[in-house]
C-alpha cells in the first residue's frame, strides 16, 4: 500500500482512497455534436501506461476530494499531486 | 532411557526451570529456553520425521526459521493444533505435545517409505505425466494422492485463540537484532530517531552474542562480551522499542510492513489463558534497515538428507548456545573456513571432531591452523560420496576431488563412521525482504551470492545480509552506511577495535561429484518438497529454461520454507547445466509471508459477528421482538419477512402480500439512500443527472427519476423531493447510495465546479415508515389528525411536514406497491416509536409489516424494475421500456449521447418484457435461461428470468426478464429449459396488476 499527499489533508494511506483513471478526459460540451467515433473516444479509450500516468483519486475516507496524481505505474512512485483544474506539471 | 548430550551449562538456558513436553507420545526433558529441536537434540533425538514424496527419515538441519525437514504438528486439540512448526522455532514449555508429519503408522515406522526404493518411477512431473488419462480419471487419481501427500493436518475446528492487529508507525526500523541491527538501533536512536528493533528469535544478539573465538574480538574483548554490554546500554533507550519472537513477514512498497508478533506460544497452557496470542504489526517506517543476516550452504552430494547431517553453523549454534552436543562423533564437510571455526569451539566443550573433510586444496586462516594443533584430522581435497544409516548418519564414504573439481583423482575410497556430519558451503545473504520490497540483486561472481543492488524505497541493507562476512568488514561497511542513511558525522562506533581472521577462500562446487552416475544417486537440493539435482538436470533436458519454470516442474522451492537452503544450488545447477552465468538466470520470486503466518494473525479480530461491519434501522428492535428473519441488503440488515406460526418463507410473503393489498401493509424503508441538495444551482443538477426534467418541479412535489452512467446504462433510480426553492431530498436505492453520492460529487468537483450546490449524505438521519393499502389513508389520518388528506391538499406525488405530537415529520405520498400509500420520515432515534404508533393506529384495520421480499413481490406486479435485480449495466431505459421517463427536450443529460449510438439503437438488444406461465402455478426459477426452439444444438438463449413469483392478488405465476428484442415479441410463446423439463411461457407487457393505476387514488 503506497502513501498518497491529499493536497486538502496531507499524507495518508491508499485504502482511504479510491483510483478514478486517467486525468484530464473532459467531458465534451456538445455531446450531441459527436459522431459515435468521437463520442466513443471521450467514453471508452483510455491509456494504460507503464510508467508515468497522469490519474484522477478521490480521498473517499476523507475529505472526499478529487485530485490528480502522477504515478509511475511501474513502481508505484508518486511524482506530483496538484488539485483539480491546476495544470499538470511537466515531467 | 535416553542418553543426556547436555554437554555445557549455558547462559542462555534456564537449568533450574525443567519442562517436560511430549514428542510422538513419548516424555521428554528440556529447559525453558529450549526450542524444542534443541531439547529432542539434547535427548539425542535425530529423527523427526518423514519427506513429502519419497518418506525419508529426516532430522533437524537448522537452528533457525530456514529449516526445511524438521517440522512437525503441535497439539492434536482439532481446534488448536497446527502444522508445518518448525522444530527449531518453536520453544518447549510445559505440557507441549508435538508429532511428526508425513508418517503412517510412525516415524520409525512408515509406510510411505516404500517411495524411495520406487523413486527411480517418480521423477520430477511424475504427477503430470502419469495422471493425464483417461482425463475423466483425475477425481479418482487425485483422491488417492492427496491422501499420501500433503504435510500436517489442518485444524477441523474453528480457532479459539485471541489475535489482534496494530499499526506502528517509526522513524527507522531495524530488522534483525544481530550485531549490525543492534548497532544500527542504537545509533538511530541515539540521534532522537524512534525506533523499531525486531528480530525473530527469543533473544536479540544474533549469532555474535554466543561468539566464543578467542581469535575475534572488539576493544580486546570476545566480541559476546562486547555485545552483551552494547545491549544493556540499548535497553535504556527511551525512543527505541525492541520486539523479540517478531518475525517480519513482508515488505510492500513505501515501507509498510507486516510482521507477527508471537506472544504467547512459549508460554504453558496455563499462562496462555485469556492472553493474545499473536499480534500482526502494520508498519510504516520513514526508512527502513534491513540486517537479515544470511543463511548457511548445505552441500549437494549423495544421500545428504539423513538424519544427523546438520548445518555447521546449526551444530555450532546447539553447542555454543544450547550446551547440546549433536553428536558424539562429529566430523564437518566444507568448501570454506566456517566448519573449521565450528569445530573448535565443539572441541573447547569437549565434543569430539573426528574429521574435517574439505573441498579446497588449502587454507591458511588462524581457524585451519588451530585445528590441526587440536588434533583434527584434516581431508583436503576430499568429497563425500555417499553417506549411510537409515534413521541415523553412521558412515561416510569420502573420495579426492581433481583439480577441477568435477571428478576424482582414483577410485580409492575411505570410509569413516560418524554420527553427525556437519556441512558448511557458505553464506547465502538473506535478501527476501529486501526483494519483497522490490529491490533489485546483482550476482557477485567471486563468492556467488546475490546482494542489494538498486534499493526502490528508504532503506539499507547492512551486515552480511549485504554481502559482508567478516566481522571487521560489517563494521566498517555498516558504518559507512548508516551515516549517510541517517545523514550523521559520528557514531558510537567510529574508534571500535576488531580483530579477526581474514580468510575468504571458498571453493564453490554447486553439485559434488559422485562415483555414481546421477541417475543412482539422491543429492538433494530441495529437502522439503524432495527435489534433487536429477530432477533439475532432467527439467532442462525436457526443455525449461527459465527457472520460474524449473522451480515449478521440479517443486523446488516451493515448500513452507520457500527453499531456503537449497534454491542457490538449483540456480547453479541449472546455470552449470545450461551453460550460463548464474547472474544472468536471476532469482525466482521471494514471496511474503517471509515464514508461515496463520490465518487467525491475518484476521486478527475481524472474525464473527466482526467480519464485516452491518448496519441496522432504528426499528431493528422491533423488527426482532416480533420474530423477522432478516437479509443482508448492502451491509444493511433488512427485514426479509416476518414469519407467523412457522410459516415458510413462501406462506409468510403470500399473506404480507395479500395483507398490503386488501387492508394496510408496513415496510420499514429506512434503509434507502437519503441525499439532502441545496444551492441555487440543484434544480441544474438535477436537471443534468436525471433522464428527465426538474427545472418545472413544483416545491412540495416529487418525480421520479433515472440515473444513468455515461455509456447510457441504468445505473440508480429514486424519487427526488422538492423541499423548497432550492432544496431537494434524493432517495436512492439502499445499496447504491454511496455510489451515487460519490457520482454526483466527481461531476460536482471535476465538470461542473461552477454550479452552486451542496451535497449532505442523510441517510441514518431519518427513520422511513412507508405505510400502504387501502387502509394507509385512515391510519396516517389517526396519526396526524391535523394534516388534511385530501387529494386536492395531499395529492399522489406530493410532500407535506407535519408534527407527530412534538415531533417534525417530512411525509411523502409516493408508492413502490401501486397502492395509495405514505412514508413518513422522522429523526432517526423516533423511528421505533414512529414505527409502533403505525402499528397500535393500525390495529384495526388490520396493519401487516411486510419485509423486503413482499415489497419485491408487489411492485414485481406492478412492473417496477428493481436497479441491479432487472438491470445489469447493461440495460438502458429504453430497453427497460422507459421511454417516457426519457426527456427529449432537454439538451444533454448523463448519458444521453449514449442513447444513439448504433449499439445502443439495436432493435434486438434484450429488453425488459414480462412472462406468464401456461401453468399458473408454476413459478420460474429466477436466473433461468429462455430459448425460442429446444430442439437447435448448441440452443439458443435469448434471455434470462431476472423476478420471478407467485402472485397472491392475481392468483398466478409472474415474471419479469430481459429477451432479445422481446419488445416486439408481445403474446409469443418461448420455452424455459429446465433439468427434467421445458416450461411454457408467454411474453405479456410487465405491468400485471391496475394497469390504470387507480388504486394510487382508492
Amino acid at each position: 500500500m503506497f502513501l498518497i499527499t491529499c493536497p486538502f489533508c496531507g499524507e495518508r494511506e491508499q485504502s482511504e482512497f479510491k483510483a478514478g483513471g486517467e486525468a484530464h478526459i473532459e467531458r465534451p460540451k456538445q455531446p450531441t455534436e459527436l459522431s459515435d467515433d468521437e463520442w466513443a473516444e471521450y467514453l471508452f479509450m483510455r491509456k494504460n501506461i507503464k510508467g508515468i500516468q497522469f490519474e484522477r483519486w478521490n480521498h473517499s475516507h476523507g475529505c472526499r476530494k478529487w485530485f490528480n496524481v502522477v504515478r509511475d505505474t511501474s513502481n508505484d512512485e508518486i511524482k506530483s499531486v496538484y488539485k483539480m483544474g491546476e495544470k499538470p506539471p511537466t515531467i | 532411557m535416553s542418553k543426556n548430550l547436555r554437554v555445557k551449562t549455558s547462559k542462555f538456558i534456564d537449568e533450574t526451570s525443567r519442562v517436560s513436553f511430549k514428542f510422538n507420545g513419548k516424555t521428554y526433558y528440556g529447559f525453558k529456553g529450549d526450542t524444542l529441536a534443541s531439547a529432542l537434540l539434547s535427548n539425542d533425538v535425530h529423527l523427526v520425521g518423514r519427506s513429502f514424496k519419497y518418506h525419508r527419515p529426516r532430522g533437524i538441519m537448522t537452528a533457525g526459521s530456514e529449516e526445511p525437514s524438521a517440522i512437525v504438528q503441535i497439539n492434536d486439540n482439532t481446534s488448536l493444533t497446527e502444522p508445518n512448526v518448525r522444530a527449531t522455532e518453536i520453544e518447549i514449555y510445559d505440557g507441549l505435545e508435538a508429532t511428526s508429519q508425513n508418517c503412517w503408522p510412525s516415524v520409525n515406522f512408515d509406510i510411505g517409505g516404500i517411495n524411495n526404493f520406487m523413486s527411480p518411477l517418480l521423477p520430477a512431473g511424475f504427477y503430470y505425466k502419469t495422471f493425464m488419462w483417461p482425463a475423466s480419471f483425475w477425481e479418482k487419481y487425485e483422491y488417492v494422492i492427496r491422501h499420501s501427500a500433503g504435510l500436517g493436518k489442518s485444524p477441523t475446528k474453528p480457532d479459539p485463540d485471541i489475535y489482534e492487529h496494530k499499526y506502528i508507525h517509526c522513524d527507522v526500523l531495524v530488522i534483525g537484532a544481530g550485531i549490525t541491527g543492534i548497532m544500527a538501533a542504537k545509533t538511530a536512536a541515539k540521534n532522537n530517531l524512534k525506533t523499531l528493533l525486531l528480530d525473530e528469535k527469543n533473544e536479540i544478539g544474533g549469532s555474535t552474542i554466543y561468539q566464543d573465538s578467542e581469535h575475534v574480538k572488539i576493544n580486546d574483548q570476545s566480541s559476546s562480551t562486547w555485545l552483551e554490554n552494547e545491549i544493556i546500554e540499548l535497553e535504556k533507550l527511551d525512543n527505541l522499542e525492541i520486539k523479540t519472537r517478531t518475525s517480519v513477514a513482508a515488505y510492500h512498497g513505501y515501507n509498510y510492513l507486516l510482521a507477527r508478533e508471537n506472544l504467547t506460544d512459549h508460554l504453558s497452557k496455563g499462562e496462555k489463558q485469556n492472553k493474545v496470542r499473536q499480534r500482526l504489526l502494520k508498519i510504516r517506517a520513514k526508512k527502513v534497515i534491513v540486517a537479515t543476516g544470511s543463511l548457511e550452504r548445505p552441500l549437494v552430494f549423495n544421500n545428504n538428507d539423513r538424519p544427523g547431517i546438520m548445518l555447521s553453523s546449526a551444530v555450532k549454534k546447539y553447542a555454543d548456545y544450547y550446551g547440546v552436543a549433536t553428536g558424539q562423533k562429529n566430523i564437518f564437510f566444507t568448501n570454506n573456513d566456517t566448519a573449521y571455526e565450528s569445530a573448535i569451539s565443539l572441541n573447547k566443550k569437549g565434543i569430539k571432531v573426528e574429521s574435517i573433510i574439505d573441498i579446497r586444496e588449502q587454507s591458511n586462516s588462524e581457524f585451519t591452523k588451530e585445528a590441526e594443533n587440536l588434533g583434527i584430522k584434516i581431508y583436503r581435497s576430499h568429497t563425500v560420496v555417499d553417506t549411510e544409516g537409515y534413521k541415523r548418519i553412521n558412515k561416510i564414504t569420502i573420495m579426492e576431488l581433481s583439480k577441477d573439481g568435477q571428478s576424482f583423482t582414483s577410485s580409492k575410497k575411505i570410509t569413516l563412521d560418524c554420527d553427525c556430519l556437519a556441512i558448511a558451503g557458505g553464506w547465502t545473504p538473506a535478501v527476501h525482504l529486501f526483494t519483497q520490497s522490490g529491490g533489485k540483486l546483482k550476482f557477485r561472481d567471486e563468492d556467488q551470492v546475490f546482494i542489494p543492488n538498486e534499493y526502490p524505497s528508504d532503506q539499507i541493507s547492512i551486515g552480511s545480509c549485504n554481502g559482508d562476512f567478516e566481522i571487521d568488514d560489517i563494521v566498517k561497511n555498516t558504518l559507512k552506511t548508516l551515516k549517510e542513511f541517517l545523514n550523521i558525522k559520528k557514531t558510537n562506533y567510529d574508534d571500535l577495535n576488531i580483530q579477526c581472521p581474514k580468510d575468504k577462500e571458498i571453493r564453490n562446487i554447486w553439485l559434488l561429484p559422485s562415483d555414481k552416475v546421477l541417475g543412482k544417486t539422491k543429492p538433494f537440493v530441495d529437502y522439503q518438497n524432495d527435489a534433487t539435482a536429477k530432477d533439475i538436470k532432467l527439467a532442462l533436458r525436457e526443455g525449461f529454461r527459465s527457472i520460474e519454470h524449473v522451480k515449478r516442474y521440479t517443486t523446488t522451492g516451493m515448500g513452507t520454507d520457500q527453499g531456503k537452503l537449497g534454491n542457490m544450488h538449483a540456480l547453479g545447477i541449472i546455470a552449470e547445466t545450461a551453460g550460463v552465468k548464474m547472474g544472468e538466470l536471476g532469482t525466482t520470486t521471494f514471496r511474503p509471508p517471509y515464514t508461515p503466518l496463520t490465518f487467525g494473525t491475518i484476521v486478527g479480530r475481524n472474525v464473527g459477528e466482526y467480519f464485516d461491519t452491518f448496519r441496522r434501522t432504528p426499528m431493528n428492535d422491533w423488527h426482532i421482538e416480533h420474530k423477522a428473519e432478516f437479509e443482508n441488503v448492502g451491509q444493511w440488515k433488512r427485514a426479509w419477512y416476518y414469519p407467523k406460526n412457522k410459516e415458510t418463507l413462501h406462506e409468510a410473503v403470500q399473506r404480507e402480500s395479500k395483507a398490503a393489498r386488501d387492508g394496510a401493509g408496513i415496510l420499514d424503508a429506512s434503509t434507502l439512500g437519503k441525499i439532502d441538495i441545496q444551492g441555487t444551482d440543484a434544480s441544474e443538477l438535477l436537471n443534468r443527472v436525471y433522464t428527465n426534467a426538474w427545472s418545472k418541479l413544483a416545491i412540495g412535489k416529487c418525480r421520479y427519476g433515472l440515473m444513468l452512467n455515461e455509456d447510457g446504462m441504468v445505473y440508480d433510480d429514486g424519487v427526488t423531493t422538492r423541499l423548497d426553492e432550492n432544496h431537494y431530498i434524493m432517495t436512492t436505492t439502499t445499496g447504491g447510495a454511496a455510489n451515487v453520492l460519490g457520482k454526483l460529487e466527481d461531476y460536482l468537483q471535476t465538470e461542473w465546479p461552477e454550479l452552486d450546490v451542496y451535497l449532505t449524505s442523510v441517510t441514518d438521519h431519518y427513520a422511513t415508515a412507508s405505510v400502504c393499502g387501502p387502509n394507509s389513508k385512515k391510519i396516517i389520518n389517526k396519526i396526524i389528525p391535523d394534516l388534511d388528506l385530501s387529494d386536492e391538499n395531499f395529492p399522489h406525488m406530493s410532500f407535506k411536514n407535519a408534527k407527530i405530537g412534538n415531533v417534525k415529520c417530512r411525509v411523502m405520498r409516493i408508492s413502490f406497491t401501486g397502492e395509495h400509500s405514505y412514508e413518513i420520515n422522522v429523526q432517526a432515534n423516533f423511528g421505533k416509536s414512529l414505527w409502533e404508533k403505525c402499528m397500535e393506529a393500525g390495529e384495526e384495520f388490520n396493519i401487516t409489516p411486510y419485509g423486503t421480499e413482499t415489497m419485491h413481490l408487489l411492485r414485481a406486479e406492478k412492473g417496477f424494475i428493481i436497479v441491479g435485480q432487472d438491470t445489469d449495466a447493461t440495460m438502458t431505459p429504453i430497453d427497460l421500456q422507459m421511454d417516457w421517463i426519457v426527456s427529449k427536450k432537454k439538451y444533454d443529460f448523463i448519458g444521453k449521447r449514449s442513447l444513439y449510438r448504433s449499439d445502443t439503437m439495436r432493435e434486438d438488444r434484450k429488453q425488459l418484457v414480462g412472462l406468464v406461465t401456461d401453468n399458473p402455478s408454476e413459478v420460474l426459477e429466477e436466473g433461468s435461461q429462455i430459448v425460442a426452439d429446444t430442439n437447435l444444438k448448441p440452443v439458443e438463449m435469448l434471455g434470462h428470468v431476472t423476478s420471478s413469483y407467485y402472485s397472491p392478488n392475481l392468483n398466478k405465476s409472474i415474471a419479469l426478464a430481459v429477451v432479445r428484442g422481446g419488445k416486439n415479441m408481445m403474446g409469443q410463446k418461448l420455452f424455459i429449459p429446465m433439468e427434467n423439463k421445458n416450461i411454457n411461457v408467454t411474453i405479456v407487457d410487465p405491468v400485471f396488476f391496475d394497469k390504470e393505476n387507480e388504486r394510487l387514488n382508492a
